[in-house]
């Protein structure tokens, strides 16, 4: 087969592309050599951009037969030491979970990407943010943590799926995504990097001994208690230093903000033109957008001014994001909540009117 | 040449298998065809280039016993795994190693497509007609009648099906170049098994596509049997069920046809014995 001529959009300059497109894009400019998926809506274009453009670059796109033998494919090539992505939506992230278990035990660095849909079951094909749980507690079985990133603009979803592959690289560990359908859909300007990615020495894996060094192991069963124990006792180690090194998040806190709106991804994105409207009724709202969804930016909450009388998380979820609000605030603020499900999402004039319910600038709200 | 006599080794490890004892019960052929893998391994200068895959299963610590690099897969998805592998390094040559449970029940899916992507891996797929790691109980490859901690009264055949005839199904698949099936009961047949076993990693040297060699293999342990009585079961009941041979082979013509062989598996009588 010859190399079809390179259709890669210009780097360094703006040039106009749906999410799911830039998202394939940022992974070969990151060094993504392999992809691994199984067709579902909202995320099928991102499969199909990587179907077209990897042959270009020497890589390889495979539709797989299920997400079980896509994640698993994304196993042993992560295993052999290329860098690897996998894609998918709600309901085939669900069926990868035995998989990204597996990643975090063997500790393989792989980039995985949820384009969320609403749920549960087969839901809808509708924009979702109700997976956010089954992302940042874990999803599969075991004490483990995936780094979860959480894009509000298709140029955020280009600069955190590079940041992705060199974080996953870094700490030998599986990092997702977490987008939405109308983010994976949403045309906008990005700019991509013409810096080439780094190369990364991966002496762990199996490449063949090639005469060179005895046999690499990929493996996570230890069948020793205490094997398995400092086995895990190490990977905490790992997710410590992730916890404390990967926290990413946007805060805009006015002076005199009488309410804190916490919302991530394209919600954010909602709230924000609430804010602006709260604005010109004179009321003072600030924002925590989190981008690092697990690290949860808990140092935010930490001193927020003392005219904030309450926090509002808006989430596309029946409130999921909300229990890692509280946790962060310890008690010290009321924390509100509004969110739409099955494919439904906030509208600024409805956030609006749950930002005054939280400023208390209409009655009948407890404080 | 220093001396007129050259020592010429009659028995001697192979160097593809690790120097560990393995934790196989005594009478498993899970062991005998471990040898058999490093030997052909060690014939065809493999170790330095080869990715084996462990699965789920007894086996599971076959990544502690081969020489060459090992991943160790998730249940039934050691087809994928090796996929992955296969795909971003073709220059590596390799292998999984999956039981019946594995393979030929929670498995299925993915050694079919890895099969009919043609994908230039080889299988040892070690048919023992139970799940010998979890305690014994039905596989799908569990004879008719054969007693298991899941089918206590014998295997039903209108509760629960009839035994798998995986290797004549997958040689239906155009990307399928070697497909036999051999058993372990006694030394000709363990030699047949080498051959066979040679002949697969071959097929994806040559780059011909996906092979596989099924291995009739015992489980005294879950059969409650000796290691002799169990080598004596496979002749007497596994093998009328599950007929021996090449079912698909990309060199020769005279290969067998899987419609053939699949009539001989059918006029097999129901099995006697097992726990
Ligand atoms: C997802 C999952 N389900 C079930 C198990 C439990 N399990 C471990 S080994 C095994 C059966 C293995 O049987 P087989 O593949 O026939 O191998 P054998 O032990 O007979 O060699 C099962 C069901 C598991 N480890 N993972
Ligand atoms: S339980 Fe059966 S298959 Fe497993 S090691 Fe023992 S004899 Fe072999
Ligand atoms: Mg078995």
């Amino acid at each position: 087969m010859t190399k079809s001529a390179s259709s890669a959009p210009a780097g360094g300059v703006p040039v106009l592309m749906k999410g799911n497109e830039a998202l394939g894009e940022a992974a070969i400019r990151a060094g993504c050599r392999a992809f691994f998926g199984y067709p579902i809506t909202p995320q099928s274009e991102l499969p199909a951009y990587m179907a077209r453009r990897m042959p270009e670059e020497d890589g390889v796109f495979l539709q797989a037969e299920s997400e079980l033998a896509a994640i698993n494919m994304v196993y042993g090539a992560a295993g052999a030491g290329v860098r690897v992505m996998t894609s998918s939506s709600s309901p085939g992230i669900s069926l990868k979970q035995e998989g990204i278990s597996y990643i975090a035990g063997a500790e393989l660095p792989a980039v995985i990407v949820n384009i969320m849909r609403g749920g549960p079951g087969l839901g809808s094909i509708m924009p979702g943010q109700s997976d956010y749980f089954q992302a940042t507690k874990g999803g599969g079985h075991g004490d483990y943590r995936l780094v979860v990133y959480g894009p509000a603009t298709v140029q955020e979803l280009v600069d955190l799926t590079i940041r992705a592959f060199n974080v996953a690289d870094r700490y030998r560990s599986p990092v997702m995504i977490l987008g939405d359908g109308i983010l994976g859909q949403m045309m906008e300007p990005v700019v991509f990097p013409t810096e080439k990615p780094a190369e990364v020495a991966k002496p762990w894996a199996t490449t063949g001994r090639q005469g060179t060094r005895g046999r690499n192991v990929v493996n996570s069963l230890y069948l020793a208690a205490e094997e398995l124990e400092a086995h895990n006792l190490r990977l905490q180690a790992k997710f410590a230093e992730m916890h404390s090194n990967e926290v990413i998040y946007e805060s805009i806190i006015p002076e005199g903000a009488e309410v804190v709106c916490v919302a991530y991804g394209t919600t954010a994105r909602v709230v924000k033109s609430a804010i602006a409207m709260a604005r010109q009724e004179g009321i003072k709202v600030g924002l925590i957008r989190p981008i690092s969804l697990w690290p949860f930016p808990d140092e935010a909450f930490v001193n927020l001014p003392d005219t904030v009388r309450s926090v509002l998380t808006v989430e596309m979820s029946a409130g999921q994001m909300v229990e890692d609000v509280r946790l962060a605030l310890n008690g010290r603020l009321p924390v509100h909540f509004y969110g739409r499900m099955g494919g439904m999402w906030p509208i600024p004039r409805d956030v609006l009117a749950e930002i005054k319910k939280a400023a208390g600038r209409e009655a009948g709200v407890a404080r | 040449m220093s001396s007129i006599v050259e020592r010429i080794p009659v028995y001697e490890p192979p160097k593809s298998l690790s120097d560990v004892s393995s934790h196989y019960c005594p009478g498993c052929t899970h062991g005998a065809t471990h040898r058999i893998v490093a030997e052909v391994m060690d014939e065809l200068g493999l170790t330095d280039k080869a990715v084996g895959i462990a699965s789920v299963g007894c086996s599971v610590l076959a990544y502690n016993y081969f020489e060459c690099d090992m991943q160790q897969a998730a249940h039934g998805r050691a087809p994928a795994v090796a996929t992955g592998v296969k795909r971003v390094r073709p220059e590596l040559v390799v292998w999984t190693y999956q039981g019946d449970g594995d393979l030929a029940s929670i498995g299925t899916n993915e050694v079919i497509h890895a099969a009919l992507r043609g994908e230039k891996i080889t299988v040892i797929f070690i048919n023992n007609a139970i799940y010998g790691m979890t305690g014994g109980q039905a596989a799908p490859t569990t004879l008719i009648g054969q007693k298991t901690a899941t089918t206590p009264f014998g295997r039903d055949k209108s509760w629960s099906g009839s035994p798998i005839h995986l290797s004549e199904m997958l040689a239906l698949q155009e990307g399928a170049a070697f497909i036999a099936r051999t058993s372990t009961h006694n030394p000709a047949h363990l030699g047949r098994t080498r051959a066979a076993i040679k002949r697969a990693f071959q097929t994806q040297l040559e780059g011909k596509g996906f092979s596989l060699v099924e291995i009739l293999s015992t489980c005294p342990t879950n059969w409650g049997m000796t290691p002799v009585e169990a080598l004596k079961w496979v002749e007497e009941q596994m093998v009328p069920v599950y007929p021996l041979g090449i079912f698909k082979d990309w060199q020769a013509d005279g290969a067998r046809s899987p419609a053939a062989a699949g009539a001989a598996a059918k006029s097999a009588k129901p099995a006697e014995g097992g726990k």
